[in-house]
């Protein structure tokens, strides 16, 4: 019950802050909106027992790429985004194509759904950074350790591409 | 009227992330600034994480948050150097607008 009403209340908070994300004009109340989005996104997944995962939501998206994204759009200082004739092709085949697909998502939920389960909060327990930590650094350390090597080139490859031209 | 269950069925938690994934997609085809197309990706990106830990507890295993932490590591790095290039981008053109950025079309 208690667990309906605040899926109820996040759900509505993710549903809304995403269509404001869609449909303002200026990137900065885009990307304020997104921050509302993965925030109530983090208390999901803390209902669905990811207390580990939810940190990181926090700290790593809300936290680090948002202020990213929120330095670039003061650095460019970019306006309202101006609105052209858009082409009639997208308006007329875009909307369908998306309830289209929005559509074919839910059959094959409820095809391959018909009985879900119920999710109670604190029946799932593995989401701790203990066990984490644990799966990370045992059946997982490979991609963990070459992700490091991912993350190193994104680093270079931010430095290359933004840096000051030196001639 | 069905009673109201004790806890909150998982269908609802897939159904959320396909909308979320849908609004996404959404954005990512009708906006034309390229900061917001780019924030729409990571709208897309979130979505996914959410079917993931959904899995996860439906599984009761810790894999799907593995996943999910690796998406996220893959975002942020994502959203660095593309944020570079949009940098990249501005200094040259002048333009985030994505239909005036086509120096490839020719």
């Amino acid at each position: 019950m208690v667990d309906l009403f605040f899926f109820a209340i996040f759900a509505t908070v993710a549903v809304l802050c995403a269509i404001n994300v869609v449909v303002q004009r200026h990137p900065i109340s885009s990307a304020l909106s997104l921050v509302g989005v993965m925030a109530s996104l983090a208390v999901l997944y803390l209902l669905l027992g990811g207390e580990f995962i939810a940190m990181a939501q926090i700290i790593v998206y809300a936290g680090a790429v948002m202020v990213l994204f929120v330095f670039v759009i003061m650095l460019l200082n970019s306006g309202t985004e101006v609105r052209r004739g858009r082409s009639w092709m997208a308006t007329i085949f875009g909307i369908p194509a998306l309830l289209g697909l929005l559509g074919l998502l839910g059959v094959f939920l409820v095809r391959w759904f018909p009985d879900s389960p119920v999710v109670k909060f604190g029946d799932f327990t593995g989401g701790t950074a203990e066990k984490i930590g644990y799966a990370l650094f045992t059946g997982y350390l490979l991609p963990f350790e070459v992700t490091s090597v991912l993350i190193l080139i994104a680093i270079l490859g931010a430095v290359v591409l933004a840096r000051k031209e030196l001639d | 009227m069905p009673p109201i269950p004790n806890g909150v069925p998982m269908s609802f938690y897939l159904g959320l992330s396909a909308i979320l994934f849908v609004i996404g997609v959404a954005g990512f085809v009708f906006r034309r600034n390229i900061i917001t197309v780019f924030m729409c990706i990571e709208l897309m990106l979130n979505a996914v994480n959410l079917s993931f830990v959904t899995f996860a507890n439906y599984h009761k295993q810790v894999s799907g948050h593995i996943f999910t932490f690796f998406v996220m590591v893959v975002a942020a790095a994502e959203a660095a150097v593309g944020l570079a290039i949009i940098l990249t981008v501005f200094k040259n053109r002048s333009t985030l607008n994505i239909d005036e950025v086509d120096s490839l079309k020719n």
